[in-house]
């Protein structure tokens, strides 16, 4: 009895560490967003000086300190600047968040917006709604084009799904190489669909490769809804998220009703991708990195892995835009995914290579 | 308690289990025996509402399976599969815990209760030193013992078990149903779909026997564990004899003829074998 009650005590204290580990990874990245918010707004074309960039976004938040202060840097740094830092963020935190999801209810490590065809099959929705000139088009103040996105990624979540079923069972690899299909097919239709409309190639490379150029204040509000209503639900069933990467038999024998759950966890996933996809494109690997390197780090119970993951996304997406900026000399601008891809691709690989036990590789 | 009447369903066109006639007293330890493919596990999966039926119907407690929520019936039956595949690397405490799942509140998260409850089984199974590693990490067979902790941290009147040991080494089986039994004689009642015929006489008080779909035979261990009934169900020469603790009744399988030996020459050859082999050992 001593020796069970003294295990007992090791494994409240193995807890109470592993609850100071994640609290301390939970300050470290809201501190570091906040800091990025401003240092990211002292990066652009520009030069404006560190303390006029502070006092801008203050202006801009209504704390006006200095009446002397050029309105044309404010306008820069809070209408343009920070703006667009918000939306990556957001964008970041919701990829990441639907890579999780869409990993742990398909029970597959390699699975991701992206990967799944699924952000192309919003982009498509959306291009479709625009070309049909829903564009828009508002309800309720609402923002119609996320709509036409999410319609777009469910459906291509559901073809893959039914693509990578084989035999009613639905494998990884057939999975991953369905929607590999799927988004190649889509990626094609776009661009036609772009062609006719006689819109230029810049805007095929925004959809395809995604980008925050040019977006402002006004997107942050349009996709904030969408991306909030995700949130909300995939909250709400974070606990089935763990059960339900038991399989579904087993998520059934412990009482969870398995394809109902499922099912408003991926609406939950694709209302994240369909808002995220509506205002800056195809983005890959934030949704298919961020969950591993989490995991990796505090284990795959969901609560902890979706904050975790949610964060380390906006930021990393933040970043990244920011050297989308300013990459390149002559001042033009990469599109995004480009930067995403570049960093994420070979740091998946590394994780392919080093199959760690625990990534769940 | 439980209560099929001429249950039948499977997958697709596949007709699997054909007219399951089957009443289950609270308390019981039933084996369900048969050979490959002849419903064990289906049986396990229908009661446990995971696969629906065609036609017939299953109640447990009175209440028609098909029309409880999964919430309900994981509050009566847990059920240990034969293996779990762990994509993600859970702590085995977290998966012990999620036994508590069907009793959490929509809003309130895993209690004190209900961690004490998780420790409780994952000591009855001997996990609880490895409670905090990754479920990845840890082996098999003890991987394995976190599920079974988990269905007792569930803390239903009904445990179904399909081939819940086989992987495990012997040690770990025996240690496991004596853990099942003292969970029987506290009133659980257990339905174990099983291919090991001599762990299943050796803790069973009823065996069912499937074959085919259909039930084929249904008693106590004694008056069913014998020669002839295993040897006609499982279409091979089976030979029962007494175990020499527990007195329960043990199949030996029988090779081909040209395997065979006449009585005495095979105790003359068992003993000078046996004596080889300590010679061997020592």
């Amino acid at each position: 009895m001593t020796h069970i009650e003294h295990t007992r005590n090791e494994i409240s204290q193995l807890d109470a560490r592993a609850k100071r580990k994640f609290s301390f990874l939970l300050a470290l990245l809201i501190v570091g967003a906040i800091l990025s918010l401003f240092l990211a707004s002292l990066f652009g074309r520009l030069d404006i000086s560190v303390v006029d960039v502070g006092k801008s976004i203050l202006a801009g938040l209504g704390f006006n300190l200095d009446p002397g202060l050029d309105a044309t840097s404010v306008v820069v740094v809070f209408n343009i600047r920070l703006s667009r830092i918000c939306l990556s963020m957001l964008v970041g935190m919701a990829l990441a968040v639907a890579g999780t999801v869409f990993q742990g209810i398909l029970r597959n490590p390699l699975a991701d917006p992206f990967t799944l065809g699924v952000s192309t099959g919003a982009a498509f929705g959306a291009s479709l709604a625009l070309f049909l000139g829903l564009g828009s088009t508002t309800f309720l103040g609402l923002g119609l084009l996320p709509l036409g996105a999410l319609a777009g990624a469910l459906a291509a979540l559901f073809a893959v799904i039914a693509l990578g079923r084989i035999n009613g069972q639905v494998r990884r690899d057939t999975m991953i190489l369905a929607g590999i299909v799927v988004a190649t097919f889509l990626s094609a239709l776009i661009s036609l669909i772009k062609s006719l409309n006689e819109e230029s190639v810049a805007s095929i490379v925004f959809w395809v490769m995604g980008s925050f150029q040019g977006r402002s204040w006004s997107h942050v509000a349009f996709v904030l809804p969408y991306i909030i209503a995700g949130l909300v639900i995939i909250w709400f069933y974070s606990r089935e998220l763990d059960i339900l990467a038991m399989g579904d038999t087993q998520a059934r024998q412990m009482g969870v009703h398995s394809d109902r759950i499922r099912l408003r966890l991926m609406i939950g996933a694709s209302l994240l991708t369909a808002g995220a996809v509506s205002v800056s494109g195809v983005i890959g690997f934030i949704g298919l990195v961020m969950p591993h390197l989490v995991r990796m780090t505090v284990g795959a119970e969901h609560r902890r892995l979706l904050i975790l993951s949610a964060l380390l996304g906006g930021l990393a997406l933040l970043w990244s835009d920011v050297l989308a900026r300013i990459l390149l000399p002559g001042g033009e601008e990469l599109p995004v995914g480009v930067v995403t891809a570049l960093m994420g691709g070979p740091f998946f690989c590394f994780l392919l290579k080093r199959r760690k036990v625990g990534t769940g590789l | 308690m439980i209560e099929m009447k001429a249950l039948s369903c499977g997958y697709g066109k596949r007709e699997v289990l054909k007219g399951i006639d089957l009443q289950l007293e609270a308390g019981e330890l039933v084996g369900i025996l048969g050979p490959n493919g002849s419903g064990k596990s289906t049986l396990i999966l229908a009661l446990s509402g995971v696969l629906s039926y065609r036609s017939g119907n299953i109640k447990v407690d009175g209440e028609e399976i098909a029309r409880t929520t999964a919430r309900w019936r994981a509050r009566q039956m847990a059920s240990v599969p034969q293996k779990s595949e762990f994509t993600f690397p859970f702590k085995c405490l977290s998966v012990v815990l999620m036994g508590r799942y069907p009793y959490l509140s929509r809003w309130g998260g895993y209690a004190e209760g209900d961690m004490n409850k998780a420790l409780d089984a994952m000591e009855q199974t001997d996990t609880i030193q490895f409670a905090q590693r990754m479920v990845t990490e840890v082996s098999g067979g003890e991987a394995q013992r976190v599920i079974i902790a988990r269905a007792l941290a569930q803390e239903t009147g009904i445990l179904l078990l399909d081939e819940a040991t086989s992987n495990l080494d012997v040690a770990k089986k025996i240690q496991i149903f004596d853990l099942l039994k003292r969970k029987n004689a506290q009133g659980t009642t257990l339905l174990c779909a099983m291919h090991d015929l001599n762990l299943a006489a050796l803790y069973c008080k009823r065996l069912i026997f499937l074959k085919d779909g259909r039930i084929v035979l249904d008693g106590p261990t004694d008056e069913t564990f014998t020669d002839k009934n295993l040897s006609k169900i499982y279409e091979t020469d089976v030979r029962v004899s007494k175990h020499p603790v527990t007195g329960s009744p043990q199949a030996h399988f029988v090779p081909g003829p040209e395997d065979r030996i006449d009585h005495a020459d095979h105790r003359a050859h068992g003993s000078m074998e046996s004596t080889l082999m300590g010679d061997r050992d020592h």
